[in-house]
C-alpha cells in the first residue's frame, strides 16, 4: 500500500479507500500476505464495458449522422414543394 | 462535412439510458424521419446494415416491427407499440429486442424534440423495468459478466468522485 501511495499526493487512507472500492468493483484482486496486501489489477470488466459503450455509441452515432444527411435531403424537397405551390 | 461526434450518451441513474443529439433540420422534419419505414431505411443503423423488414402502424396502441440485416446476412428483430404521440414533439414507445430471454425485458423509449433558431435537439430516453433489464440491454450482444462489471464501475465511479 506504502508502494502505491507513493506516486500520488493523497493521504494512505485515502489510497486504502479507493482500493477497497476497486476490490469490491472486482476491478482489482488483493492477496493476503501477512501485512502485505499486494494489489494486482483486473482489467477485463474494464475492457468489456468500454467495448459495449463504444457499440452502442457507435450504433446511434452513425444512425444520426446519417439522419442529419437524410433531413437536408428531406429538407430540399419539402423547400422545392413550397417553390412549386408559389409558382403556380 | 464530418465533425467530432455530436452525441452524447448519459446514463443518469440505474434505469435509464439518455441519448442527445442536435440536426441542422427544424423539429417536424425530425419528427417525420421516425414515423415512416421509408424513413427509417435512410438512416437507422450503421451503413452496412440494412432494413430488411419494416411495418409501422402509427398511431397511438399501433404496433412496429423493424428487422435489421447484418452484413454477415444475420437479422436482429426489433418490435414495439406507439404508446404516446405528440405530433413534431413527443413520441413514446415499447421497445423489444425480439429474441429469446431478451424478448422479456421491453424498455420504453421516449423521444423529445425541441426547436431552436432552426435547430432541432432530440433527446432519447431509454427507461428499463429493472436494473438487470437495462443492463441486459447494455450487454446485448456481449460476453457475460460485463453488466455486473458495468454496474460496479458506476458505483467505483460514484465513489471516486464522492
Amino acid at each position: 500500500m506504502k508502494e502505491l501511495a507513493e506516486p500520488f499526493s493523497i493521504s494512505q487512507p485515502a489510497i486504502s479507500k479507493h482500493l477497497r472500492v476497486l476490490e469490491r468493483a472486482n476491478l482489482i484482486e488483493r492477496g493476503r500476505n501477512a501485512q502485505l496486501r499486494p494489489a494486482r489489477l483486473r482489467a477485463e470488466p474494464l475492457r468489456d464495458v468500454a467495448e459495449w459503450l463504444e457499440t452502442y455509441r457507435r450504433f446511434w452515432d452513425v444512425s444520426f449522422d446519417r439522419l442529419d444527411d437524410y433531413l437536408s435531403e428531406l429538407r430540399a424537397k419539402e423547400s422545392q414543394e413550397s417553390h412549386d405551390r408559389t409558382d403556380r | 462535412m464530418q465533425q467530432t461526434s455530436k452525441l452524447t450518451v448519459t446514463l443518469p441513474n440505474d434505469l435509464e439510458i439518455v441519448l442527445t443529439r442536435s440536426f441542422d433540420a427544424p423539429k417536424h422534419l425530425v419528427f417525420e424521419a421516425f414515423t415512416k419505414c421509408e424513413h427509417y431505411a435512410r438512416w437507422w443503423g450503421l451503413r452496412d446494415m440494412t432494413l430488411a423488414q419494416c411495418e409501422m402502424d402509427f398511431r397511438v396502441g399501433g404496433r412496429w416491427r423493424r428487422v435489421l440485416r447484418m452484413p454477415d446476412g444475420s437479422e436482429h428483430p426489433f418490435r414495439g407499440e406507439f404508446i404516446e404521440i405528440v405530433p413534431t414533439e413527443k413520441i413514446v414507445q415499447t421497445f423489444v429486442y425480439d429474441v429469446e430471454f431478451i424478448r422479456d425485458h421491453p424498455s420504453i423509449e421516449t423521444m423529445e424534440l425541441t426547436e431552436e433558431g432552426g435547430r432541432t435537439t432530440l433527446t432519447a430516453t431509454v427507461r428499463h423495468k429493472t436494473k438487470e433489464a437495462r443492463d441486459g440491454h447494455l450487454q446485448s450482444g456481449m460476453e457475460s459478466g460485463a453488466s455486473e462489471s458495468y454496474d460496479r464501475l458506476e458505483e467505483l465511479l460514484a465513489e471516486l468522485q464522492g
